[in-house]
């Protein structure tokens, strides 16, 4: 059984006791322990089951690359499933629940799945689920639903808060093992900036639990006397419980700092995501032990080697009384005489190489271990948890030599450096054969703006196994206390000439439940490619993205393939390292600040008033005003009638209005808009077209000339920024020598619209020095001055077809000026009236809205808009485009206006059926509606649609679908509702 | 104009690093060649405020004049003092090519005052605020999340920060969940 040992456990603090539960059972851990360390301590060998056969699964590594050990943490708000058992330190009240079997771990129906393994063979899914194509959507994937994924989705909203933070250095560290601490006090000698930062709590990595020697000091020594010198350095920050997650172009590195995970205060931020610039990278990542292939790796109690040495050094739990080392290399047999030292009992090293290991090999036998040569593990025994090992040949096939007992196996495959930071952005790698291991390739380092690499591996991530080797290539050199070690045997399989029983016993993804069968299998079929077979096989596709799988899987697929393993290559490494979670990508952004929500200046005025908010862009305009127990339909028909009656007010502060400027702005100007904007005279206003390149029209609105070389523009409330920044792309690239400047002024006024029959009386009712009357102030002019005490300027100009003005005064003005009105117009019967009204009553006047009449496909001429586009200049944007044959030819469909014979509303986006069928067998269409109310001052339902051959048909009758399947009768109109002389606009 | 009132009338967030929003600022938007005859003069005497190097703000009594870009100012002011001087530089220039605007209100104005503020717009705008490269009398032209912003650090070591006015609530929320969060430790 797996538990504490009475000594030992240089990371726990014993006087710090900790409770937590698992699965609903309460047990103690130390302050120090990782989740794993902690259930093992409580002999909680059974940790989760496998995903495809549900087979049981205890942990197989100590940090993370932990494919197992993934468990439901927290409770409530603070739930969150697949969290690495190696990775979550304990704390007081931490909650976890096991994973992926029902009902319980220990009894799982999902089982059952294993004994049909043989029909579940690579590909399984695709093979069998294809036919009835059918069946797919309604049986099949519902029930693998069902039984499928890891964890449980959170039910609640996260209760934690994340953020990110930006960071600057010159040289980033990643790694607090010894080469990364040498690496970073290397370049902070030199005065750069630097920045370390290690995943997990503790600093010094492999050397400290391995208890190397550096220049006479032990590892531990040396490490804290080194983080000691870092940490006085003024240019150095250093970070723990902080993981690179991804490596990207310009030395871009997102890094994961878990800051309330080890502890049960969950009051502060969870997660902070560093977004940090680097000059340099220094990947000090270390290497990650490789499983070996032999029948029953999976079995609980089957470990990698060095993870049941950090088991018993860091945290003094053993994992077994008896532990069978195998191994193809010397490093293995360091656990055996950790384990040795610890009192427990190591019934033999079954090493794979006939010759055996280096002087510790004599070391361990000294000890009193049984070191069993060129042999190896035929099959594990044990269901739930290993009982002992049978012994064979490694060249042979696998006829069992003896049986050990015991109820833990220490693997040790070899090791392979952790290269993802380097590959992230293109670094290769090249395979190195005499130790077995794909390690960076110097010469073809991923590479900066500059052509050079910006990224350097270290230490073991560079393919170093000894201590000064690993000093040496991190900058340091260093005396140590090592001995020789044999060369590694690469071992892809055990025994090397398994049968397929024992193959299909063979594991290479944990998780996935990929063996070493299924590799095979898939080249049989024909997989060459290692990114095909690990989509086909899922080897490595799995949460922890095969970081102890990949390897002996392009192996043992380079075996099958009979290629040289470089030829095979390895998958593609992708950020993240290691998962983070989607608080710390979304950072602080949520709630209120989830998305900016931009506010006119009597934003809060509209609240009050009990507006019914639109969202227009991040804007929110006010669609109605409805008041106590008015329905909107009703608010917006009520606003209608009251502008065209009385007078109404509608906060048009968000239409964008920008300055154009310069000897060269009326030029400009004539070539963004389709009609002439350089002869407007200084006062006036006109209304103007702007189209892009290809003719389609882009935005529209009304130009006012307010000096000799000064023009205000105004825009859509959609277009402001988009046509500011057309208007300076322009300037900037193609008439970079025109001289014009423009300025977005667009937030600096608050701007009404003041509409009605008695919109005039209204304003002159402020007093002030602005004669407003019809002669001095005529229509599609403007006045600026005082209108009462507000700094006005006034545009005569109508959107909705009554005497209208737009006043604009200094933003900050802008809510004492909406409540000035709205106080002064009692007197008048004033109303606000929202974007719906003024929708409304502008198609009573037939005029186009953006984003309605056009969709990016249409040109002014489609909307009868020819008069609004100048036949005398020579150029403006789109009349190219304008005059090519599709956009001339007579069959485009015309803008008219429609009037349903029944008085009813046509449902917007409706199409008009036309005969027969197109290429597709679809319904042939000859007419579109881009707009449709019900109008109050008409008192029916009226439209604008887009109509062939529209023009001549006038006073025809066309149906349009309803939606209900049927047809709605209406007369094709011209689209002039309203007040077609304009007399209502003009007096 | 007593009827003026900023975005958020002075709203503070208050806590060891404090937001606050300062009311109602003056800001004119000048863009001009530099290089002109003269421009450099007129501006520094109008404003009376020397003329800002790259990415620098110069400040004297209540005026600062900040380097936007290369053909671009933005010079502060009090309030109620812009809208002439925005005139006075107009007629100054007339023989030039130039474009003025009073962007007073166009704007909110905020300080950040407190022991981590650089921390606190570290966590919102990609923008380095280590003290060796972000000193007194830098101004930065950034991103706060997802608005577009000016920050630039005063003498007593506070920060400010310019948005647009209709993203003012925003920021001054993003502003006040990043001082409120507390400090990263770094800068």
């Amino acid at each position: 059984m797996s538990t504490r040992l009475q000594n030992a456990g240089r990371l726990i603090d014993r006087s710090k006791p900790v409770e937590f539960s698992f699965n609903g059972k309460r047990l103690r851990g130390y302050q120090g322990d990782t989740l794993a360390s902690a259930l093992l301590a409580n002999d909680q060998m059974m940790i989760g089951r496998s995903f495809k056969y549900h087979r049981p699964r205890g942990v197989v590594a100590s940090g993370a690359e932990e494919p197992n050990g993934l468990v439901n943490m927290g409770q409530g708000g603070y739930f969150e499933p697949n969290q690495r058992v190696t990775t979550q330190e304990v704390f007081d009240g931490l909650t976890a629940t096991s994973q992926n079997h029902w009902p319980s771990l220990e009894f799982d129906i999902g089982a059952v799945n294993q004994l049909f393994a043989r029909f579940l063979p690579a590909g399984f899914y695709y093979k069998m689920f294809i036919h009835p194509r059918p069946f797919w959507k309604h049986v099949y994937e519902p029930f693998i639903r069902q039984s499928a994924g890891l964890g449980k989705v959170p039910q609640e909203r996260d209760a934690d808060t994340y953020e990110h933070f930006y960071h600057f250095c010159d040289v980033l560290v990643v790694g607090g093992g010894i080469a990364g601490l040498a690496a970073a006090l290397k370049a902070a000698k030199s005065g750069k900036s630097v920045t370390l930062i290690e995943q997990t709590a503790d600093w010094g990595g492999r050397a400290v639990v391995d208890g190397v020697q550096i220049d006479g000091q032990s590892a531990a020594d040396w490490v804290a006397a080194t983080l000691a010198t870092l940490g006085k350095m003024a240019n150095v920050t250093i970070r723990s419980r902080t993981m690179a997650a991804g490596v990207y172009d310009h030395g871009y590195v997102l890094a994961y700092e878990r800051l309330t995970d080890h502890i049960s205060d969950k009051s502060g931020v969870r997660h902070r995501l560093w977004r940090i610039r680097a000059g340099h990278v220094v990947a000090a990542t270390g290497a990650i032990e490789r499983p070996l292939s032999f029948a029953g790796n999976d079995i609980p109690g089957v470990l990698l080697a060095a993870a049941v040495r950090d088991y018993v050094v860091n945290f003094g739990v053993s994992v077994g009384d008896r532990t069978v080392v195998v191994t193809n290399n010397d490093d293995a047999y360091r656990t055996a005489l950790a384990l040795k030292e610890a009192g427990l009992a190591v019934p033999a090293i079954i090493d794979v190489r006939p010759s055996g290991a280096g002087p510790i090999g004599q070391v361990a036998e000294r000890a009193g271990i049984r070191v069993l040569k060129g042999k190896a593990i035929a099959k594990v025994k044990g269901k739930t948890r290993v009982t002992g090992v049978q012994v064979c040949l490694q060249a042979g096939e696998g006829s069992v030599l003896e049986e050990i007992a015991c109820d833990c196996v220490a693997m040790s495959g070899g090791w392979s450096p952790v290269v993802h930071l380097w590959s992230h952005c293109g670094g290769k790698l090249t395979w190195d054969d005499d130790q077995a291991m794909f390690r960076p390739d110097a010469a073809r380092g991923p590479t900066g703006a500059d052509g050079k690499v910006f990224v350097t591996a270290v230490g073991s991530a560079n393919g170093h196994l000894g201590t000064a080797a690993i000093l040496r290539d991190a900058g340091l050199d260093a005396t140590t206390n090592e001995v020789a070690e044999a060369a590694i045997e690469p071992v892809w399989m055990m025994p090397q000439g398994a049968g397929p029983k024992l193959r299909m016993k063979a594991w290479l993804d944990y998780q996935n439940d990929v063996k070493v069968s299924d590799v095979q299998l898939a080249a049989r079929e024909g997989y060459e490619s290692v990114e095909h077979t690990k989509r086909y096989t899922t080897l490595g596709m799995a949460t922890d993205q095969g970081k102890l799988s990949n390897i002996n899987g392009l192996a043992i697929l380079s075996q099958a393939l009979d290629a040289p393993i470089p030829a095979v290559g390895t998958t593609t490494f992708r950020p993240p390292y290691t998962p983070i979670s989607m608080g710390a990508i979304g950072g602080a952004a949520r709630d209120a600040i989830f998305q900016p929500l931009r506010r006119t200046p009597m934003h809060d005025l509209h609240e009050a008033n009990g507006v019914d908010w639109e969202p227009v862009g991040h804007w929110r305009r006010g669609y109605a005003y409805p008041r106590a127990g008015e329905k909107v339909h009703d608010a917006v028909n009520r606003e209608i009638l009251n502008v065209r009656e009385n007078v109404g007010l509608l906060d048009a502060s968000t239409l964008g209005k920008i300055i154009v400027k310069g000897p060269d702005a009326g030029r400009f100007l004539d070539m963004l808009y389709t009609n002439l904007m350089s002869t407007l005279p200084v006062g006036k206003c006109r209304y103007g077209l702007m189209c892009t390149e290809n003719g389609f029209l882009s935005d529209d609105g009304v130009v006012v000339r307010l000096a000799d070389d000064t023009w205000l523009c105004h825009t859509t409330t959609g277009g402001a920024d988009r046509i500011h920044g057309w208007m300076e792309d322009w300037l900037q690239t193609e008439w970079y020598d025109w001289q014009v400047y423009t300025a977005n002024v667009t937030e600096q006024y608050a701007q009404v619209v003041v509409a009605g029959p008695k919109a005039r009386q209204l304003l002159q009712s402020f007093g002030g020095d602005l004669d407003l009357s019809k002669d001095a102030f005529p229509f599609m002019t403007y006045v600026e001055g005082k209108l009462g005490e507000f700094d006005a300027r006034i545009y005569r100009i109508s959107f909705s077809g009554e005497l209208s003005y737009e006043v604009a005064v200094p933003a900050s003005q802008g809510a004492a000026f909406w409540q000035a009105l709205l106080a002064n117009g009692q007197a008048f019967g004033v109303m606000p009236y929202g974007t719906e009204a003024m929708h409304i009553m502008r198609a009573e006047k037939g005029f186009i809205m953006i984003g309605d009449e056009t969709d990016g496909t249409v040109i002014p001429q489609d909307l009868n808009l020819g008069w609004a586009i100048s036949k005398k200049k020579a150029d403006y944007l789109g009349k190219r485009a304008q005059e090519r044959s599709h956009m001339t030819d007579p069959k485009r469909w015309k803008l008219v206006g429609l009037e349903t014979l029944d008085g009813s509303v046509i449902p917007d986006g409706s199409h008009a059926p036309a005969a027969g069928t197109n290429a597709n067998g679809q319904r042939n269409t000859q007419g579109r509606v881009t707009s449709t109310y019900y109008s109050p001052t008409l008192k029916r339902g009226i439209a604008m649609a887009l109509v062939l051959n529209g023009l001549d048909r006038m006073g025809q009758e066309i149906e349009f679908q309803n939606d209900k399947g049927g047809l709605i009768k209406a007369r094709i109109v011209d689209p002039v509702f309203y007040d077609k002389d304009g007399a209502k606009q003009n007096v | 104009m007593s009827n003026a009132v900023s975005a958020l009338n002075g709203k503070v967030a208050a806590g060891d690093v404090t937001v606050a929003e300062m009311g109602l600022q003056g800001m004119i938007s000048l863009r001009g060649s530099f290089d002109a005859e003269d421009f450099v003069a007129t501006i520094t005497h109008l404003v009376g405020v020397d003329f800002p190097d790259v990415r620098q703000i110069v400040s004297n009594g209540e005026r600062s004049v900040a380097w936007m870009s290369p053909d671009e100012l933005l010079i502060l002011c009090p309030y109620d003092q812009a809208v002439s001087l925005t005139a006075q530089i107009a007629e100054a220039l007339a023989e030039q090519h130039f474009l003025v605007a009073n962007v007073s209100d166009a704007r909110a104005l905020f300080s950040v005052t407190g022991p981590f503020a650089a921390e606190v717009l570290a966590k919102v705008a990609p923008v380095d605020f280590s003290a060796s490269a972000f000193a007194v009398g830098e101004v930065r032209r950034t991103r706060l999340a997802q608005v577009a912003g000016a920050v630039w650090k005063e003498q007593d070591g506070s920060l400010r920060v310019v948005c647009f006015r209709s993203v003012a609530h925003y920021t001054f929320d993003l502003l006040a969940t990043s001082a409120k969060a507390g400090p990263v430790g770094v800068l």
